[in-house]
């Protein structure tokens, strides 16, 4: 069992949620993470919205899908104010699940990395 | 192909225009209207993180994109033009004459703005707006992403925000 610290996980639509209920399902670790959507918000509820999850659960990382998205330019807003924040963009599955089980946001990214992989079919 | 889309989007660059718009429209380069980022280097490196390579991305304010449109317009790639309100893009067609079409790609909830669709809401002023750029010969449409049926004007101001 990973002592990794509570972490925000942010994206559109349902993905942080489902990236989650993910952790949960395989490592029993979704209580890892809070999720945030930001789903029929403007910029600027974006970025309150994940002001209020890092007060309320004491995170200094966030993971967001990506790298264009409105969460991560909050995300990036946010740092700006608070250098110490941790912004990982591009998250999926593997580099969260990684984070869950390691607690080591680095070594996770590099799996999460790794884990991308295009497998063909027999020839 | 030339500068064809002019997108009012509170969310400015995000995945909706670099992903959904950017691919199947090749777009090859945006140009974001506003005065502040167009002042702010540190605004536009954080707009500009997200953006594949091979998409160009212009910042400018009012003045200068009315000045520059035409150079716009003669770049041969398709591109973006995108301003964050309804009062920039109203004060953009006010001194650039010639844009004949802008779609309301997203304004989202704040205190004071009613739903129309899920992805616009919108004050009676800003209602209002609306009706004056399309009294001064813009088609004005509500479009979030490609592939969703442009909406036009009427529609969106008797929408619920169930649509």
């Amino acid at each position: 069992m990973s002592d990794a610290p509570v972490a925000i996980v942010a994206g559109h639509g349902s993905f942080a949620e489902g990236i989650r209920s993910a952790v949960e399902q395989i490592a029993g670790r979704g209580d890892c993470f809070v999720a945030v959507s930001n789903a029929g918000l403007g910029p600027g509820e974006i970025e309150a919205r994940l002001r209020e999850a890092l007060s309320s659960s004491g995170a200094r990382l966030i993971f967001t899908d990506l790298p264009a998205g409105s969460c991560t330019i909050a995300a990036r807003r946010l740092q700006k104010a608070d250098p110490g924040l941790v912004v990982v963009t591009g998250a999926a599955l593997p580099t969260v699940l990684a984070y869950a089980c390691g607690g080591d946001v680095a070594k996770a990214a590099e799996q999460g990395r790794a884990a991308l992989t295009v497998l063909e079919g027999p020839k | 192909m030339t500068l064809e889309l002019f997108r009012i989007d509170d969310r400015l660059i995000h995945g909706q225009v670099v992903v959904g718009w950017g691919q199947p429209c090749a777009l090859g380069f945006l140009v974001l209207v506003d005065d502040e980022v167009a002042g702010s280097e540190w605004e536009q490196e954080l707009y500009r993180m997200g953006v594949p390579p091979e998409m160009d991305v212009y910042f400018d304010s009012v003045a200068g994109a009315a000045r520059r449109l035409e150079g716009y317009r003669a770049d041969r790639r398709t591109g973006m033009l995108l301003t964050g309100d309804i009062g920039t893009m109203r004060r953009l067609v006010a001194a650039a004459p010639g844009i004949r079409a802008v779609m309301v790609g997203g304004i989202h909830h704040k205190p004071g703005r009613e739903a129309r669709l899920r992805y616009v809401f919108l004050t009676a002023d800003e209602e209002d707006q609306l009706r004056a750029l399309a009294a001064d010969g813009v088609a004005v449409t509500a479009q979030d992403v490609p592939q969703a049926a442009a909406l036009p004007l009427e529609e969106l101001l008797r929408g619920d925000g169930t649509g």
